[in-house]
């Protein structure tokens, strides 16, 4: 092997597009795309696997009482469902795209750490097997929630050592994979494709990799000190050894806050691609949407302690940390008010990954102001640990950021295979997805406002009807993310033939190769210029 | 490898990312059966840990050889810049956690425990008799007569001024000495290099054995433990971490220093030498936030 490894550089012309075969391709893969592929499967996998633990949530929580499962499973679905939704599902598909697309819109021959790219993704399998395995352990999987709160997560027996080693395993991956993402476009951007004139995906993703690492290592220490003061002896949030249980929360919350914008600003990313090529203009205000974007990542580590408004702290803390996360929605407005300038007298046409597009725009706003709601510390007293919070984050998350996503595939999966998908069905899905999503996530503000508590299997009668309409919605939101794979399958085994540049409206790198491109793209890296640039 | 032409080097498919993966898997379910009481999990733990030896070997030996290949140009270099300065910045962020605990424990916790601020009640109600002190050597469970600790009480604290400032030294030479190898190797100077290099590698150990002494004595002799409250629960992590990364980057040094013998490096082509440069700086100036505020102040 080493010996190819010498020679490939000599004769790299010679087989410029000769491909690995078999299972060796893909287990010792040095390609972005592969990888890129890898790891969007990876997380369509675990987006069913989590996926499937809501509907256990949704079907317990049909009726009050209890039904099909005891409370100590149902808290694990809920804790598990988190945990592997934003370290399986959201991080990893965040990362293919950005595997797949930032190498051929930077016109860079592939990541600048091919190698330690592969481990990135081969790390994540691995380490959803601990964390899974736990389910079948004395003591079953986690159930004290994916925040994993001492004292009670330190009650977890088995499978706890299982949990922690699962969350430093896959902080290897994420620390690998933003350390590869910040050299690739620090190093590899091809000539003339300065820093305003990336897409902005590429910028997004930047600022998310930043971010990646600064947070991922305090995440690291802080489960590190759970380990250790579960097995041995220390007092790190043990009030009787001088230590506190609270600091665990501000050691995490200082990773959890700047991990909600590692999950959302690739979707960020995505839309401000799509919005431009089926607005057919350029995207309003780049370099605000630059600024904007990178403010937001610097606020967001001076932000964490609204999560734990009532956990009691000083006065101090509860206003500074109330106006701080109120600025965050100065550069947020930013951005919306850009996303709809650009759409503004466009000649707009509505292709799903639009839709889907148009739809975080509406939907993470919902998100948004919900959020707006709950950054005011006296409110927020009424709305803490209630289905109003479960309501506000999953408006983020799945309109939010999961839309952004699937719009992104339903945007490049022409370029990815060489098809156009089926339109209709993509429509299809749009349409079923929001509906659905709507009646699954609407009315938790009410139930949550009217006090009903999160994370518990049983609720008050009075409960009952809004609750039966929030799962027959999430049933059905379930269901039609089966249509995306149909879409998805359907798309790669044939189609009409896609053309290189895709859209009418496309502009940038990525278009300028086939549809699919070859397995090495630029080799010899494209002259940019304002002209050819994204924006 | 700076004067070698043609396109980004990109390399052949290896199977060193999924070794790494398997051999860490096996680490961690070594670990997780160990910490669940099982001995077999130690064998486990032993047999992963191998594993990942084995493929930083392997991983880096083919490294060393496109190196030596002349197949990294200077784009490549350049990458490999990029990615130590930031896996470096990554640990800072590790060890910011560990210096955060210690000081929400010195400027929250304990104070509060004693009832200073808003908190007179959860003094009051919880450990009335409890004293806020840092050193903290007595836990506040330990203040509440009739009831039997978690913890162990702390005899002394080692003080600053003995072994602490002496591996303050030595560490502050290692940074300057390994600053001599490199000036050394920027003259071609490969004697030179090697000795400063050896030079290096010496103090760190000398670093490790002394920080190895100092926990014999706390554990025999002052009763400072991990398990001592939060005193000993930030000591022992802040330092036994700084610890093991000055182990990794004396090892690394030890690897470079070989190197270096073999005469792998050129005046101007040394990535590798001064990327380990850079860990063992790092090491050295977390080592100067340990020794202010765990010894010292």
């Amino acid at each position: 092997m080493s010996e190819a490894v010498i020679h490939d550089h000599d004769s790299h012309d010679d087989h410029h597009d000769h491909k690995p075969t078999g299972i060796g391709r893909w287990l010792f893969s040095t390609n972005h795309k592969d990888i890129g592929t890898m790891y969007l499967v990876f997380a369509l996998i675990m987006f069913f696997i989590g996926g499937a633990m809501a509907m256990v949530i949704r079907l317990e929580l049909f009726q009050p009482g209890m039904q099909y499962v005891d409370p100590q499973f149902f808290n694990s679905m809920t804790t598990v469902h988190a945990l592997v939704m934003i370290f399986g599902a959201l991080m990893p598909a965040g990362v293919g795209l950005a595997n797949w697309m930032i190498p051929i819109m930077i016109g860079a021959p592939d990541m600048a750490m091919p190698r330690m790219n592969n481990m990135s993704f081969w790390i994540l399998p691995f380490a959803f097997t601990l964390l899974l395995s736990t389910f079948f352990m004395a003591g079953g999987a986690p159930a004290g929630g994916w925040t994993m709160y001492p004292p009670l997560v330190l009650q977890l027996d088995h499978g706890f050592p299982f949990l922690i080693f699962a969350v430093h395993f896959l902080g290897i991956s994420s620390i690998m994979g933003a350390i590869n993402i910040i050299a690739t476009v620090f190093n590899m951007r091809a000539p003339g494709m300065t820093f305003m004139r990336l897409p902005l995906f590429v910028w997004t993703w930047i600022i998310t990799a930043f971010l990646l690492i600064a947070s991922m290592p305090v995440l690291a220490g802080a489960v590190t000190m759970l380990l250790t003061d579960k097995y041995f002896g220390t007092a790190f949030f043990n009030a009787a050894g001088g230590g506190d249980p609270v600091m665990f929360q501000h050691v995490f919350w200082f990773f959890g806050h700047p991990e909600v914008y590692i999950l959302v600003l690739p979707s960020f990313g995505v839309i401000s691609q799509i919005i431009p090529t089926f607005s057919r203009k350029p995207l309003f205000g780049y370099a605000s949407m630059v600024y904007a974007t990178a403010s937001i990542a610097f606020l967001s580590f001076f932000v964490w302690a609204h999560h734990m408004f009532t956990v009691g702290m000083p006065l101090t803390g509860e206003l500074f940390f109330m106006y701080a996360t109120m600025s965050i929605a100065v550069p947020t407005g930013v951005k919306i008010f850009n996303w709809m300038a650009t759409m503004w007298k466009g000649a707009m046409t509505f292709e799903t990954p639009m839709l889907f597009a148009i739809g975080v725009l509406f939907m993470f706003s919902i998100g948004g102001f919900s959020g707006l709601m709950m950054g005011i510390t006296p409110v927020d007293f009424q709305y803490h640990d209630t289905y109003f919070i479960v309501a506000h984050f999953h408006y983020v998350i799945v309109p939010g950021i999961i839309f952004g996503i699937i719009g992104g595939v339903y945007f490049w999966l022409p370029k990815w295979t060489g098809h156009m998908y089926d339109e209709t069905l993509g429509k299809w899905h749009f349409w079923l997805s929001t509906i659905s999503v709507n009646i699954l996530f609407f009315p938790m503000h009410f139930v949550g406002l009217a006090g009903m508590p999160r994370r518990i299997p049983d609720y008050n009668v009075q409960f009952t009807d809004w609750n039966q309409i929030i799962s027959l919605g999430g049933f059905a939101f379930g269901l039609s993310q089966l249509i995306f794979v149909w879409v998805i399958i359907k798309c790669v085994r044939g189609g009409e033939k896609a053309t290189d540049q895709v859209w009418e409206g496309a502009h940038g790198l990525e278009w300028t190769l086939p549809s699919p491109p070859p397995f090495h793209s630029f080799t010899t890296p494209p002259q940019v210029t304002d002209a050819t640039a994204h924006s | 490898m700076s004067d070698s032409h043609g396109a980004y080097f990109i390399p052949e498919p290896s199977r060193w990312p999924i070794v790494g993966s398997v051999a860490l898997f096996i680490s961690f379910i070594g670990g997780g059966i160990m910490l669940n009481g099982s001995g077999f999990g130690t064998f486990i733990l032993g047999l992963g840990i191998g594993a990942v030896i084995y493929m930083f070997c392997g991983w880096f030996s083919d490294v060393i050889r496109e190196s030596r290949g002349g197949n990294y140009n200077k784009q490549v270099d350049i990458s490999f810049r990029w990615g130590m300065s930031w896996f470096i910045f990554s640990e800072v962020m590790f060890f910011a956690a560990f210096f955060g605990a210690l000081f929400y424990a010195r400027v929250f916790s304990v104070p509060w425990l004693g009832g200073e601020g808003a908190k007179l009640a959860t003094h009051m109600f919880l450990w009335p008799d409890f004293e806020s002190v840092w050193p903290l050597l007595t836990t506040p469970d330990m203040s509440m007569e009739g009831i039997e600790s978690k913890f162990t009480a702390i005899k002394e604290i080692i003080p600053a001024w003995g072994i602490p400032a002496l591996n303050t030294a030595i560490l502050l030479t290692s940074g300057a000495t390994v600053t001599f190898a490199h000036w050394a190797l920027k003259k071609n100077n490969r004697a030179g290099l090697c000795w400063w290099l050896a030079a290096t590698v010496a103090l760190g150990l000398i670093f490790v054995v002394f920080q190895a002494y100092e926990y014999v004595h706390a554990y025999k002799d002052l009763d400072l433990t991990l398990n001592s409250g939060i005193y000993g629960s930030t000591f022992f992590m802040l330092t036994g971490f700084h610890g093991f990364h000055v182990t990794m980057g004396a090892t690394m040094l030890l690897v470079i220093l070989g190197r270096s013998m073999a005469g792998h490096f050129s005046a101007n082509d040394h990535f590798a030498f001064e990327g380990v440069a850079w860990y063992w700086h790092f090491v050295d100036v977390v080592w100067l936030g340990l020794f202010v505020f765990v010894y010292w102040i």
